[in-house]
């Protein structure tokens, strides 16, 4: 199993989870974030003041898949929420030590 | 026509010898029958905001009914003006964890005040005395009742009268708060300005508008300095900027500023404060006439041709300057044009306040962009930039845009100064009331800090005074 974390622009979010849907993929968590790496903030100015916001809001999907469905959920992701442009996001692949499905207590790829 | 007028002349007729017969068989006695005569002039004094007609009790009793209407309303426009207008357009600029310390203070300003203006504000300000302070005639509002008191509106209510001024004497000091906000104890407030009313506002108040005040130009032939401040440029808005920067340098600056962002938390509630402030400022300007006359409604037309002229100004001088016209530039202008105009709007033609909105869009927002950055002090809210420069501002361009064409009272004492000298008179009020405010509130800040204190602790400042001071937060979100 494996984890899918991908940091998006806010607005790409139902592109990115039609896609996703297409893919077979069935649940995802997603978490309103702030964060920056190549693109930066902007600069309010209130009168005399200025302020120089670094973080730049984003969504951070979660998704836990089997590992042979890794590569399909990856390549839908990236064809939806590419612009082209700096600050498209980022996509995580972490190995995942176990699954469990609360409910009915089962394990591993039959829980996610 | 013709029966009207013979109807008219035998009614007259019937008048004034009924008044005559009256008149001799009560010879001696107080008070004598009025004739048609006077009972018509009377009913035009009414009309033209003119004095009673004096030796006879004239049929209408107590106050004006049009005059006395306007003057409430008028109350309650100025109370709008802090609260909520003031209280939301401050509240929306500090940080979300200061707002409700905002609104307290506006709030505990507006009891504290009416409770030292019922005891001795209102007479310290307008029952007759020195040319600096009034008397206590009126003390705990005492004989302070429906009858007009004719040394200042002939057809308005004394106690009406009194609650409208009082509305005044409430948000002079609320707008100190903007500068030293987010960072100055409850308790520092309420102390600061309870003395800061009888150091500065009663004697500068009974000064410019008491009927013996020292600077009264229009109505106290006897007035050595010969100003005029129609609504209140000095009284109000000097008064109040210019004891704010001085409050704000002894406070000391906000921690971590020019550090940590300090942005308006709600950009919403300025604006809808900043809205407020321009209704409730017709109650303000126009209400200042004291009637619902000819004189009112020319300050409510000044007063919407600076305060519109003033925000585009501001607004056009951002977006060359800066690239964007802000919402925050938009409601800074609207309020720059209205402070500006404050002691003109009565004074001034339409064409005057055009000319006093393009000023009050400019000098102001140098004064908070520019003069601020450059001396560095932390006045907040901006109360310096817009009160007291704009204030100041008003107070010198009324001294040259005056005339009597606008206002026929300038005519009675002071025909021979507008137009020509007023400036300097204007000059010396403005040199008095900065003296006045900066001396009396560095004498008040020093007596605060070393009794109750200024300032909360860094803790308490980093957590925010609505938790720390109130036990309360603005918003809570789930």
């Amino acid at each position: 199993m494996k984890k899918i974390e991908a940091i998006i622009k806010p607005f790409k979010l139902e592109d990115v989870k039609d896609a996703l849907a297409n893919a077979g993929v069935q649940g995802m968590t997603v978490t309103e974030v702030k964060g920056f790496g190549r693109q930066k903030g902007h600069t309010e100015i209130y009168r005399g003041s200025e302020y120089t916001v670094d973080f730049v809001p984003k969504l951070k999907i979660e998704i836990v898949l089997p590992d042979n469905a890794v590569e399909s959920a990856i390549e839908a992701i990236v064809a939806a929420a590419r612009t082209g442009k700096i600050g498209d996001g980022k996509i995580f692949v972490l190995p995942v030590e176990q699954a469990l499905r609360i409910r009915t207590g089962e394990c591993g790829d039959h829980a996610v | 026509m013709r029966k009207m007028r013979t109807k008219l002349s035998v009614f007259l007729k019937i008048g004034v010898m009924v008044t005559l017969l009256g008149g001799f068989a009560l010879a001696g006695e107080a008070l004598k029958e009025p004739s048609l005569e006077q009972r018509v002039a009377d009913l035009e004094a009414y009309f033209n905001n003119g004095s009673r007609v004096a030796e006879v009790a004239g049929k209408i009793s107590g106050p004006g009914p049009g005059h006395n209407a306007w003057l409430m309303v008028c109350a309650a426009l100025v109370l709008f003006m802090t609260l909520p207008g003031l209280a939301l357009f401050y509240g929306g600029l500090v940080r979300r964890k200061n707002v409700l310390s905002v609104l307290a203070q506006c709030l505990g300003i507006a009891g504290l005040v009416t409770i030292l203006w019922w005891g001795v504000g209102y007479s310290l300000v307008f029952s007759s005395g020195g040319s600096i302070l009034g008397g206590l005639e009126f003390a705990f509002l005492n004989g302070v009742d429906s009858a007009p008191n004719p040394g200042y509106s002939a057809w308005v209510s004394q106690n009406v009268f009194s609650i409208y001024q009082m509305m005044f004497a409430i948000i002079t000091p609320a707008l100190i708060i903007g500068a030293v906000a987010e960072r100055i104890k409850y308790p520092a407030v309420l102390m600061f300005v309870a003395l800061w009313m009888f150091a500065v506002y009663f004697p500068l108040a009974h000064m410019v508008w008491g009927a013996d005040g020292l600077m009264n130009g229009v109505w106290n032939p006897q007035s050595r300095i010969k100003a005029i401040d129609f609504a209140g440029g000095t009284v109000v808005h000097m008064s109040s900027g210019w004891s704010a920067l001085v409050l704000c340098l002894i406070v000391g600056k906000r921690l971590g500023l020019g550090k940590t962002t300090m942005a308006p938390h709600s950009m919403v509630l300025c604006m809808i404060g900043t809205s407020i402030l321009w209704i409730g400022w017709y109650g303000f300007n126009a209400g200042s006439a004291l009637a619902a006359d000819g004189i009112a409604s020319n300050a409510f037309v000044t007063t919407t041709l600076a305060t519109a002229v003033a925000s585009v100004t501001w607004a056009v001088t951002e977006w060359i300057t800066r690239g964007k016209p802000s919402v925050l530039g938009l409601c800074s202008g609207v309020v720059a044009g209205l402070v500006t105009v404050t002691p003109a709007c009565g004074f001034i033609t339409a064409n005057g306040a055009v000319a006093i909105g393009i000023f009050a869009g400019l000098i102001p927002f140098f004064a908070c962009v520019k003069l601020k950055a450059v001396l560095g002090y932390d006045d907040a809210l901006d109360t310096f930039g817009v009160h007291a420069v704009g204030g100041t501002l008003g107070s010198i361009l009324t001294g040259f845009l005056a005339t009597a064409k606008a206002n026929p009272n300038l005519a009675t004492n002071l025909g021979e100064v507008v137009g020509r000298t007023l400036w300097v008179h204007q000059l010396a009020a403005i040199g008095i009331t900065i003296a006045l405010a900066v001396a009396g509130s560095a004498a008040i800040a020093f007596l605060v800090k070393f009794t109750v204190g200024l300032r909360p602790n860094v803790e308490e400042e980093t957590l925010g005074l609505d938790v720390v001071d109130h036990g309360e937060q603005g918003y809570i979100l789930e």
